[in-house]
């Protein structure tokens, strides 16, 4: 391995994190919008009632907005990979390649030719033409989310592949295991649904504000009946996804488990964190409590992950050092298989070049009796498999909160929708409006918690970072970083200003300079 | 199906899909090119706003083309892309700024309080068309000349030089190549126009630029054609793979491959035929012959680019580092996986043809967008 500059490292990780950050602030909105929308032309269709076309129309037009810029923010991140993980391309690219493609071929263009019906084919085809392409955007928006997280379910849980010494990468071996990967299906699930709770509280939070301010009262009634009679379904369940996708990290992922619940010491009956503040002041080597202050549930995180109250859940400590017990090797063992295997494989490489046949067949068995471990002989110390146990605690926590919440007040709005008395609860209009930050705030932590919590890995226990970015200079990406955050961030400005103009102007007309 | 194929024929099928779709890239920047015409043709605020609204309701097409291209070389060619996207880093960064600016610039354009200003949003059509296009040219034009990087015994690529691909902007083959995809774009461009705008003014004044565009396209079409029949192209081995300098490498391959040769040409005529029906006729159907001659013309240059054992991407720092479709490749297995996806290829491009049938049944026109309350 060449010397990787650190800083390049961290420019590249920067630079991938704001991309996926401005990323992550539209899509979710989409994904959920369009089913929305999808939902009330539906009811126009079906009632011919032209109120509902309006409203279908007014959402839409917001959406068109969004998606602009979903377009604009996404279309790097997947040319990133080349630019800004170029080692990355081809160590596992024979895998990674193939979902980033079949996304572009099943989903883009299905989004792409029947956006234009749905916003300008209105007079152009029968309703019930148009309502089907407006259903095609809606899954298109979500195949398109469906094959980005069987790219990143791999990431995170790799399978169906294995590693080629003579082209040095992983090669896939089974298609079938990717697309079916447990992995990537919980992720899809609770990403996508997250997306729909998002959008809920989205239409909820503008309706609100409509009913505070007494205007636009019957548009924004029947608005709020559609987004939180969805929202509180598809936030159920997201809640249950979620615990799938819990248990997968249990299952694939123990040091994302340990650093989401900032559990350093592995036990039976393992308690479940719902709130807590960790001591900033705990290092894995020493012996103080790692919470200031906590409430927990006893014997919970055994349960969720394990199903059973007596399951054993590992800390941080027992991943990096090892328990013998529990039969957990220490990551110290592994660093020292992965530079067997790495040095096997230079081995390897030289005397197949050299023609030499007998060395070349030593050293690859060498190296395959070692190369469950080759990523880790990339790494410099047990230590560097610890993400940042902080970020990835309070980010996971953030989300399991506010999505607590989504709930409670997808009831509530529900509710008193029914019985008519929303309108008059201002405390509950509020609430509304606010949530809609959170919900961003909640989609962003969950995002984190998962990105952050498998650092040092691009693929986890395979490819740490490090081996993954390109060979280019740390300024190159620094300048590159700055372009964007400034691009992205007026972008976003200008996202915002036209959102809360076309808000303001509300839904009796479209407005144009 | 596949499964009788060799790894040679799916690496040669690959290269197939992937330079199909570089044709319909190409054909599909007449978005890009109209989006350069729109201040020059546009004489007007209701013009202009026409030109917008047609250009706007395909734009998204052509973007997913680029990230289809983009996705279809990362998946069958995962060397090639580790290699010119890590390493011409500054070209690629160029392009992919111009293409971002584009995808926001329609819906906000005509927006009250944008924040930007209507004129900075056509300002981001003009240079994602006009900069955008010519560096995604340069890029290409590299496939001819060559990049400075170097591919280690492990397949992992570095650049050599600190420019990271800017440098070839001082070829002057590859500027004559991005200039040329530039002028193609806006011929394109001027012939849709004609196919699909009701304004008598657009309309004629769109034939009169059209005239200017296919002059200046030829003599750089014929320029760049003529560089690469007799330039010095890199041929490998297929049994050793080893690469070595071959002098008027692609005129051989022009004669060894016939029936690409044959296709070329036919492209190239169609393409002359459309721009003459669009200047000397008062036939709007000049873009549809130029539209499938571009398609020809652009997927027979990548094909002589990469079949009969070309180098398509020579290393300038180290020869016997230049990609092949051959050591560029994906595996047999996601070869064949992925050949089965593309299947869905014939199904996809049915149903955009239905599409634009019928979203282009009729004629875009001033009033359409004037009541049309989604308009941008």
């Amino acid at each position: 391995m060449e010397h990787i500059d650190p800083s390049l490292i961290d420019w590249s990780r920067a630079q991938f994190a704001l991309t996926a950050l401005y990323h992550w602030i539209f899509v979710p909105l989409t994904l959920g919008l369009t089913f929305i929308v999808a939902i009330m032309e539906s009811i126009y269709v079906k009632t011919g009632n032209p109120w509902w076309r309006e409203t279908t129309k007014f959402w839409m037009g917001l959406l068109a907005i969004n998606f602009a810029i979903g377009l604009a923010t996404g279309i790097i991140m997947e040319f990133e990979f080349g630019t800004n993980w170029s080692n990355y391309s081809w160590i596992v690219g024979d895998i990674f390649g193939a979902p980033l493609a079949i996304e572009g071929l099943m989903a883009f263009f299905m989004e792409s030719t029947f956006f234009a019906i749905m916003f300008f084919g209105w007079e152009k085809v029968s309703k019930k033409t148009h309502l089907l392409s407006t259903w095609l955007v809606a899954i298109g928006s979500n195949l398109s989310a469906l094959w980005i997280l069987i790219a990143n379910g791999w990431m995170q849980h790799p399978v169906g592949m294995t590693f080629n010494p003579d082209t040095a990468r992983n090669e896939m071996t089974d298609f079938w295991a990717i697309v079916f990967n447990p992995n990537a299906y919980t992720k899809f699930l609770h990403t996508i649904s997250s997306g729909y709770v998002l959008a809920s509280l989205f239409v909820i939070a503008i309706s609100s504000w409509y009913l505070l301010k007494k205007r636009d009262i019957q548009f924004a009634k029947r608005s709020i009946m559609v987004a939180a009679s969805f929202g509180l379904i598809v936030s159920l369940f997201t809640l249950t996804t979620g615990d799938d996708s819990a248990r997968q990290v249990a299952l694939n992922q123990p040091m994302k488990l340990a650093a989401m619940e900032g559990l350093y010491d592995g036990k039976t009956d393992a308690e479940i964190v719902t709130f807590g503040i960790l001591n900033p002041s705990k290092t894995l080597k020493d012996k103080q409590e790692p919470f200031l202050f906590k409430v927990a549930i006893p014997g919970g995180l055994s349960l969720l992950s394990y199903h059973n109250f007596d399951a054993y859940v590992p800390g941080i400590k027992q991943i990096v050092y090892g328990d013998k017990e529990h039969k957990i090797m220490s990551t110290e063992a592994k660093i020292a298989q992965g530079k067997i295997a790495v040095k096997a494989l230079t081995n390897y490489k030289k005397a197949k070049k050299a023609g030499d046949k007998k060395s070349a067949k030593k050293a690859k068995d060498v190296f395959e009796a070692h190369s469950q471990y080759l990523g880790y002989g990339y790494l410099k110390s047990p230590e560097d498999v610890v993400p940042n146990v902080p970020m990835t605690f309070y980010a996971f926590h953030t989300m399991v909160g506010l999505g607590t919440w989504f709930i409670l007040l997808f009831i509530l709005i529900l509710y008193t929708t029914m019985t008519n008395e929303l309108h008059n609860k201002r405390w509950l209009l509020l609430a509304g409006i606010w949530s809609l930050p959170m919900g961003y705030i909640a989609q962003e932590a969950g995002w984190i918690t998962a990105e952050v919590g498998r650092q040092p890995w691009a693929i986890q226990d395979m490819l740490p970072v490090g081996m993954a970015t390109s060979s280019i200079s740390s300024g190159s990406v620094m300048f590159t970083f700055w372009m964007f955050a400034l691009l992205f961030t007026g972008l976003l400005i200008a996202e915002v200003k036209i959102m809360t103009t076309q808000i303001k102007m509300g839904p009796k007309e479209e407005s144009h300079v | 199906m596949f499964s009788t194929l060799t790894y040679l024929q799916l690496q040669e099928y690959w290269w197939f899909i992937v330079s199909l779709l570089a044709g319909l890239f190409v054909f599909m920047t007449f978005v890009q090119g109209g989006q350069t015409l729109l201040w020059s043709i546009g004489k007007n605020q209701e013009q202009r706003d026409v030109i917008v609204n047609l250009l706007g309701r395909k734009w998204e097409l052509t973007f997913s083309t680029l990230v289809m291209f983009g996705g279809a070389l990362f998946a069958a060619f995962p060397l090639f892309y580790a290699t010119s996207f890590g390493g011409a880093y500054y070209v690629w960064m160029a392009i992919l700024f111009c293409f971002i600016i584009q995808a926001v610039a329609y819906e906000y354009r005509s927006k009250k309080n944008n924040f930007f200003g209507k004129r900075t949003y056509e300002l981001f059509l003009f240079i994602n068309g006009s900069v955008g296009i010519f560096l995604i040219g340069v890029a290409l034009a590299t496939l001819f000349t060559g990049g400075n990087f170097v591919v280690n015994n492990m397949n992992l690529s570095h650049w050599t030089l600190p420019t990271y691909g800017l440098e070839a902007l001082l070829n002057p083959f590859n500027i004559a190549f991005g200039l040329m995809l530039l002028f193609l774009s806006r011929l394109l461009a001027t012939l849709y126009f004609v196919n699909a705008i009701e304004n008598k003014e657009i309309v004629e004044h769109s034939r009169l630029t059209l005239k200017y565009e296919t002059v200046i396209f030829l003599l750089l079409f014929f320029f760049v054609i003529g560089s690469i029949l007799s330039m010095t192209g890199y041929g490998y081995n297929p049994e050793s793979l080893v690469v070595s300098a071959e002098p008027i490498k692609f005129w051989h391959n022009f004669l060894a491959l016939p029936f690409i040769s044959g296709s070329f040409l036919l492209g190239t005529i169609l393409v002359l035929i459309g721009a003459g029906v669009g200047v000397f006729s008062k036939s709007d159907k000049g873009f549809w012959s130029a539209g499938v001659g571009t398609i020809l013309v652009v997927t027979s240059l990548f094909l002589i680019l990469g079949y009969n054992n070309t180098a398509f991407y020579p290393s300038l720092a180290n020869m016997q580092s230049s990609l092949t479709i051959q050591n560029s490749s994906s595996s047999h297995y996601t070869l064949k996986t992925m050949a089965y996806v593309s299947l869905l290829v014939p199904f996809v491009l049915g149903y955009i043809i239905v599409v634009w049938r019928v979203m282009n049944r009729k004629k875009i026109s001033v009033d359409e967008v004037k009541n049309n309350p989604h308009h941008y």
